[in-house]
């Protein structure tokens, strides 16, 4: 299946270019500065750290279009990450710039991808488009929350190649 | 082993079995092995790309690694399965092939490679008899081979009906009639028409039919073959049942029918179920436990219940892929993990 969205993403490009040619460019979110450790009255703070932690892990994924991140076309926002690390549970909503992105299985990877090398192993990670951001948003989110989909897909040279490179600005 | 029907029961791990480099996706016990002085024998298959054979020892009593069947598959082997003779181990791989191996001394010989899918192939299975062997794939087909004399091994039929990914195949324990679940969230059941090698889905049970509504990743019989247990990406699992006699007496089909549904149970994906000769289910999940379901004594009359006997928590450190019992010895079980390990457990009375 990613195979073929593959496919169908080369030859849409060079036949109509790109899917998303004008995508809106965000103002960067300013970065906190992280401060060293903080005593903590409130249990709910140590979640609200996390998620900016998780934040911190994928701000810089660079979109498979174009040359921004995740976090300059608000395909991704801190808002959107829900934590629990008491659970060791994340769950990250993202949005993709536009209702057809057939690029939408492509960021999920990244995504799962990032958190998967970043994240202890005891953490379950689930992603999925925002709701009512995408035409086809059962069935992206059903294929990125597949186990074996997805190892099949990590599996694909050519697919692990363009996460890699999505992934590279993410890790500098 | 104590009653099932007593509430003091948990499973003891006894041994993990270490040695994989990635995800351990299936298991398989021999089936001849673990009684009448033959020790029994695991395989494990793996995201490494292997499959290791695991044999106790009647000494130490524990298992140790007694092969590694490398180099053949180039993709991760999701899926084993042991012939019913015991000679032969069948398995399936995301390289698109299904390879046939024999015991030969302390090595494995690849016998045949079965090649036709487009993609991925994730499961494999063999009937009663070992006359025939089904396998399944992502590319939604099914395919029935024959075991013919020679360790030739023929397509007799190719299955399509399903509309997505099919996760596993398996045989009925008695009858030649085959049951596959998919990532369709459907579970068909197929059949031949008289002896034509012309099969068909027979039935389909669908969300409509109090079917599940999500992927559905396995599949097991209990003892007699007169119920099946399914497990999902819904977070339930389900029990079915057939008039089985009347297949078996040859009055034709019989259709399964919805007994009960545990829900509420599973916090994640449940990606095998397993019941027992003694009628144990168990459950392996992506929430890392194992859980233990038995049918409820307390029958109100609205037909069988099940109930939950026992559940371990972190059974292991990542989502448990598969689970098996032991093929003879009664209260053993096998469980394989994301966490590149394999458990040996005993069930016996709660400490």
């Amino acid at each position: 299946m990613l195979k073929k969205l593959i496919y169908l993403i080369l030859i849409e490009k060079m036949v109509v270019g790109l899917i998303n040619a004008n995508p809106v460019v965000y103002e960067k979110k300013e970065r906190r500065p992280r401060t060293g450790p903080v005593v903590l009255e409130d249990e709910y703070a140590v979640e609200s750290i996390d998620q900016l932690e998780i934040f911190d892990h994928i701000r810089d994924i660079k979109d498979p279009e174009h040359p921004y991140s995740l976090e300059d076309l608000k395909v991704i926002t801190e808002d959107a990450i829900e934590v629990d690390d008491k659970r060791s549970y994340v769950r990250v909503t993202f949005t993709p710039t536009v209702e057809h992105c057939s690029m939408a299985t492509v960021i999920g990877l990244c995504l799962r991808v990032k958190l998967m090398r970043s994240l202890p192993s005891r953490y379950k990670v689930d992603i999925r488009v925002a709701p009512g951001t995408h035409a086809t948003e059962a069935a992206v989110n059903k294929q990125l929350n597949d186990k074996e989909r997805v190892a099949a897909a990590l599996e694909n040279p050519n697919l692990v190649g363009m996460v890699d490179d999505c992934l590279a600005p993410s890790f500098e | 082993m104590a009653s099932v029907s007593e509430d003091n029961l948990e499973l003891q791990e006894i041994q993990k079995l270490e040695g994989h480099t990635d995800r351990v996706w299936g298991l398989a016990w021999n089936p001849t092995s673990g009684a009448d002085g033959v020790p029994a024998v695991l395989a494990s298959c793996s995201g490494d790309k292997t499959v290791k054979i695991w044999q106790k020892s009647p000494s130490t009593s524990s298992f140790h690694l007694k092969a590694t069947i490398e180099e053949t598959h180039t993709r991760t082997v999701r899926s084993c399965s042991w012939s019913p003779s015991g000679k032969l181990l069948a398995t399936a791989s995301f390289d698109a092939t299904t390879a046939i191996w024999e015991q030969v001394g302390d090595d494995f010989e690849c016998l045949a490679t079965l090649e036709g899918h487009e993609n991925e192939v994730k499961s494999v299975s063999w009937n009663a008899s070992g006359s025939l062997l089904a396998t399944c794939s992502r590319d939604k087909s099914i395919w029935i081979w024959e075991a013919l004399p020679g360790n030739e091994f023929d397509c007799v039929s190719v299955l399509q009906g399903h509309t997505q990914d099919v996760k596993m195949v398996l045989w009925h324990p008695s009858e030649d009639i085959l049951f596959s679940c998919s990532y369709d969230n459907t579970i068909k059941v197929w059949a031949e028409d008289g002896d034509s090698d012309d099969w068909h889905c027979v039935q389909t049970l669908k969300e409509a039919n109090n079917g599940h509504s999500s992927t559905v990743w396995s599949i097991s019989f209990n003892a007699t073959g007169d119920k099946m247990v399914t497990s999902s990406d819904d977070l339930s699992i389900k029990v079915w049942g057939a008039d089985i006699v009347r297949v078996q007496s040859g009055e034709g089909y019989a259709p399964w029918k919805h007994l009960c549904t545990l829900s509420g149970y599973h916090d994640r994906t449940v990606f095998s179920v397993h019941w027992s000769r003694e009628g144990i289910i168990s459950s392996g999940a992506a929430d890392d436990a194992i859980r233990l379901f038995v049918e409820n004594q307390d029958d109100l009359g609205d037909g069988p219940m099940y109930r939950l006997l026992s559940k371990k928590e972190k059974a292991h450190e990542q989502d448990v892929n598969c689970v098996q019992w032991g093929s003879k010895e009664s209260g053993l079980l096998a469980s394989s993990s994301d966490d590149c390990s394999v458990k040996i457990w005993k069930l016996g009375p709660r400490h």
